[in-house]
């Protein structure tokens, strides 16, 4: 393994040298009080501890320079707590560096092998034990038992099954039909084209049945954007641009790439960007991804206003919203 | 016998007679440590680990691990009358109802990154000194288990709280769970419960957190350290020390006092952390909602490379024979965290196989003395940090004003360049320190004193090194290649193949070192005095 290369002898350990503490009483007594005193801030901590805690009041601000304005009783309780853990540490630390003993020793490594004596004796016995139950001499048993022991991993696993219930084709869908309305989010109000200026962004909903509430899960796949623009800025074939209403256009929220709400928009490029990963959405293109992870457009949402001036869904999302999936079609 | 000792000593013998431990305390009351700062990483992660345990006790006293919807009417004024989940109002409540609360969390959230933190590093240490080889392979193997547990542990740890941070994070394991081909939907659909976010996800992961990986964690760090106490710490080389003997201090006093108290002190800083700084501001955040999010979101730095792999990654996705893959999400969310692991885990038989050393090993490396090894981890270590800071690429943009695809294509471009790159490099400075010591054996160190020579030439004093030190500098073993028989003397031909062509190829860049000086060289220079 290794060529033989004449190497340096091996000195041995060097010399032990004394500390002063161990050779000075007064050195050492010092040490002693240097410790006694440690263990001493260590108590004056806890007394901080439990001054801050019952007798400075929790909306009680000091001004301390760097930190600025900061609360005095979350300060005392954490300063003291500190202080009385910290200090009996340096003690004890302390206490070992200077007065117990510093000299090194030696002790003896065992190699990890055990006898070979051992060896033999176990391999034997693990021979024996084997040879006693008979599964060498026995295959139907062993083939049987080792059948039946898998199946019964089985249960463990088929009991998880009513964990959730099965995803069918929800994914696919949203809440969003053909005519439902836009309500703005929050406050459940129908919107007019008017009600957007050009430049504007808006945060969407579909809206509610009477006495339905919206939970989460809608909110999770129904998010809208509403961004208006001056109809010239698009740059949409004739489909998509059907989609709009008056430069209004409305993508799906939920970033095509994870999931994540799709919040940044910069009017001056009109870009949309997603602040979990950075994928950059083009408006004006139909929310093409020009920057970052995500690989597919925003899905575009369909709309134009009824018969009362409000906005509404053309059609449902042509695309399943969010994150891609295994039985994701396109 | 003072009154003090017969009480200890009718403890001492109650305990014994029925115990039998005097047996055990007497031989293991003496035991040697060695000392050096590194071997204090792997206390500190154990000791955060404790941290955690005493002030998570303290949390789920008010913690409501509820998805179920109330009105928040606590002493925090701006977020009054909103709507939100149980979880996040008790988290809340926690932070401004609770005395004491908030110190609490803050304690928790600074622990588990101290804990992570120590884990890395104690782990990097083992890696570059060499101290998983044989015997220790078990405790490597379970220490790739905790640091994948501790990420699992600290991502659901922080994801609790259910605010708006929280819950996007939340939202991209989703993704991640959903993108697994053929059975991510159902996966996905499984662990939530039904379509995200659900109301079961919260309570699922806390018990997860509070109870079944903590068990684990115990019973793993449990066996971690038994198996440290019974095989014996590893020493860095030295004068007097060997693969043989360990040296160092008893357990009884010095590290009974020196381990006690540096519990303390890790607590006692993670106490002051928590008392000054401020992390993971949960009511600014407001309660969860898809529908939203805040510019900024950060996972916590361990996961952060991970962010970063996800946010450098091409948009690739395909559509074939009817079935979606993403694998702008699959490649660094699984696949590649998944052969890091997996290569972190097989690394010791990886080596042992490359270099063909079964032996046992006591005594660390030096890191320039393995300089392949050396070079291989600060590779993978450039490829994570690459990874991390493009997962903070937002922030870096914003504070160095620096555009977003700009620090993009830097980190796309450097993931793949600068990793082999860092191994040339670091096999370069690995092998000119080994220069340098060939040449501080053989010359002693500058001393920076010029003489002039009586007939005239001016030389510079050189101060040999004492014993200690040349020995110090020259014990490690220099492998060798090993040869690779091609046909033996009948011309028959080498079976093994190509397994055994690349396991001589290693083998053979695995010795490429400079010759350290040996016992005659150096006796001649002493001699010859110069």
């Amino acid at each position: 393994m290794s060529k033989e290369l004449e190497p340096l002898s091996d000195p041995g350990l060097p010399e032990h040298i004394h500390r002063k503490a161990d050779t000075d009483p007064i050195a050492a007594k010092r040490a002693e009080q240097q410790v006694a005193i440690l263990f001493g801030l260590s108590a004056l901590g806890t007394l901080l501890f439990i001054y801050s805690f019952f007798f400075i009041a929790d909306d009680q601000f000091i001004f301390i320079p760097i930190m600025g304005n900061t609360n005095a009783h979350q300060l005392g309780i954490g300063i003291g707590m500190a202080a009385s853990l910290l200090f009996i540490g340096f003690g004890a630390v302390h206490w070992a560096k200077k007065l117990m003993p510093d000299q090194e020793v030696i002790a003896l490594r065992h190699e990890m092998r055990s006898d070979e004596s051992d060896r033999q004796e176990f391999v034997k016995t693990a021979k024996a034990g084997a040879e006693q139950a008979g599964l060498g001499r026995r295959p139907l048993i062993k083939r049987t038992l080792a059948a039946a022991a898998g199946l019964a991993g089985l249960p463990a696993v088929i009991l998880l099954r009513d964990l959730g219930p099965l995803p069918g084709n929800s994914l696919n869908e949203t809440s969003w039909r053909s005519g439902t309305r836009l309500v703005t989010d929050p406050g459940d109000r129908p919107i007019r084209p008017a009600d957007l200026e050009v430049g504007a962004v808006a945060q969407v909903m579909p809206e509610l049945a009477a006495g339905k509430k919206r939970t989460l899960e809608d909110v999770a796949k129904d998010a809208v954007l509403l961004i208006r623009l001056r109809p010239s800025e698009f740059q949409l074939d004739d489909e998509r641009l059907s989609w709009t209403y008056q430069g209004i256009i409305a993508f799906s929220k939920i970033c095509s790439h994870m999931g994540c709400a799709v919040a940044l928009y910069e009017q001056t490029t009109k870009h949309l960007l997603c602040p979990c990963h950075q994928s950059t959405f083009d408006v004006t293109r139909a929310a093409k991804v020009i920057f970052g992870p995500a690989a597919r457009p925003l899905p575009q949402l369909a709309i134009t206003v009824d018969d009362d001036g409000y906005l509404i869904a053309k059609q449902p999302f042509t695309e399943a919203v969010g994150p891609s999936f295994w039985e994701r079609k396109s | 016998m003072t009154a003090r000792e017969r009480i200890a000593g009718n403890v001492a013998n109650y305990v014994d007679e029925r115990t039998g431990a005097a047996a055990w305390m007497k031989k293991n009351l003496n035991k040697v440590f060695p000392d050096h700062w590194s071997f204090m990483l792997g206390e500190i992660a154990l000791y955060s680990f404790v941290i955690l345990l005493l002030s998570g006790t303290f949390l789920t006293f008010w913690f409501d691990p509820s998805m179920r919807h109330v009105t928040y009417e606590g002493s925090y004024l701006p977020l009054k009358d909103v709507e939100m989940s149980a979880a996040y109002a008790s988290a809340l409540h926690i932070s401004f109802d609770v005395r004491g609360g908030l110190l609490m969390r803050q304690i928790h959230h600074w622990a588990a990154l101290i804990f992570m933190a120590a884990i890395v590093v104690h782990l990097l240490r083992v890696f570059f000194t060499g101290a998983f080889r044989k015997p220790r392979e078990f405790n490597w193997l379970l220490g790739v288990g905790l640091l994948t547990l501790g990420i699992v542990e600290g991502f659901l740890g922080y994801s609790l709280p259910d605010d708006l941070l929280s819950g996007t994070g939340i939202r991209i394991a989703h993704a991640i769970i959903q993108s697994i081909p053929v059975v991510g939907t159902y996966l996905s659909f499984f662990a939530f419960g039904g379509a995200f976010p659900g109301e079961v996800f919260i309570p699922r992961i806390y018990i997860v957190h509070v109870l079944l990986l903590p068990g684990i964690f115990l019973a793993l760090i449990t066996i971690h350290l038994m198996l440290v106490w019974y095989q014996k710490h590893t020493q860095y080389p030295g004068p007097g020390r060997t693969e043989k003997n360990v040296v160092g201090y008893p357990l009884m006093p010095v590290y009974m006092a020196k381990a006690g108290g540096f519990f303390f002190i890790v607590f006692g800083i993670t106490a002051f952390l928590g008392a000054v700084a401020s992390i993971n501001p949960i009511w600014l955040y407001g309660p969860y909602t898809p529908g939203q999010i805040s510019a900024g979101s950060q996972p916590d730095w361990y996961m952060g490379w991970l962010d970063g792999l996800v946010r450098m990654a091409p948009p690739i996705e395909t559509y074939l024979f009817g079935h979606t893959i993403s694998w702008n999400i699959l490649i660094p969310g699984l696949i590649i965290p998944g052969i890091i692991f997996t290569g972190m885990a097989l690394y010791p038989f990886i080596e042992s196989w490359m270099t063909g050393d079964k032996r046992e090993h006591h005594l660390l490396d030096r890191p320039r003395n393995v300089p392949n090894r050396t070079a291989l981890g600060v590779m993978s270590l450039t490829f994570m940090l690459v990874a991390l800071i493009n997962g903070g690429n937002d922030i870096i943009a914003t504070h160095f004003d620096l555009t977003i695809n700009q620090i993009m294509w830097f980190s796309r471009i450097g993931i793949i360049v600068l990793p082999p790159l860092a191994f040339v490099i670091t096999k370069r400075i690995c092998l000119s320190l080994q220069r340098k010591d060939r040449e501080l054996v053989l010359h002693g160190r500058e001393t920076g004193r010029l003489v002039m020579l009586p007939h005239g030439e001016f030389v510079e004093v050189h101060e040999e090194l004492s014993a200690q030190e040349k020995y110090r500098l020259t014990q490690h073993e220099q492998p060798v290649a090993i040869s690779l028989v091609k046909e033996d003397a009948q011309g028959v031909v080498n079976p093994k193949g190509i397994r055994a062509k690349l396991q001589a190829r290693f083998s053979a860049a695995n010795a490429e070192n400079i010759a350290k000086p040996t016992a005659s060289e150096v006796k001649e220079l002493e001699s010859g005095h110069h």
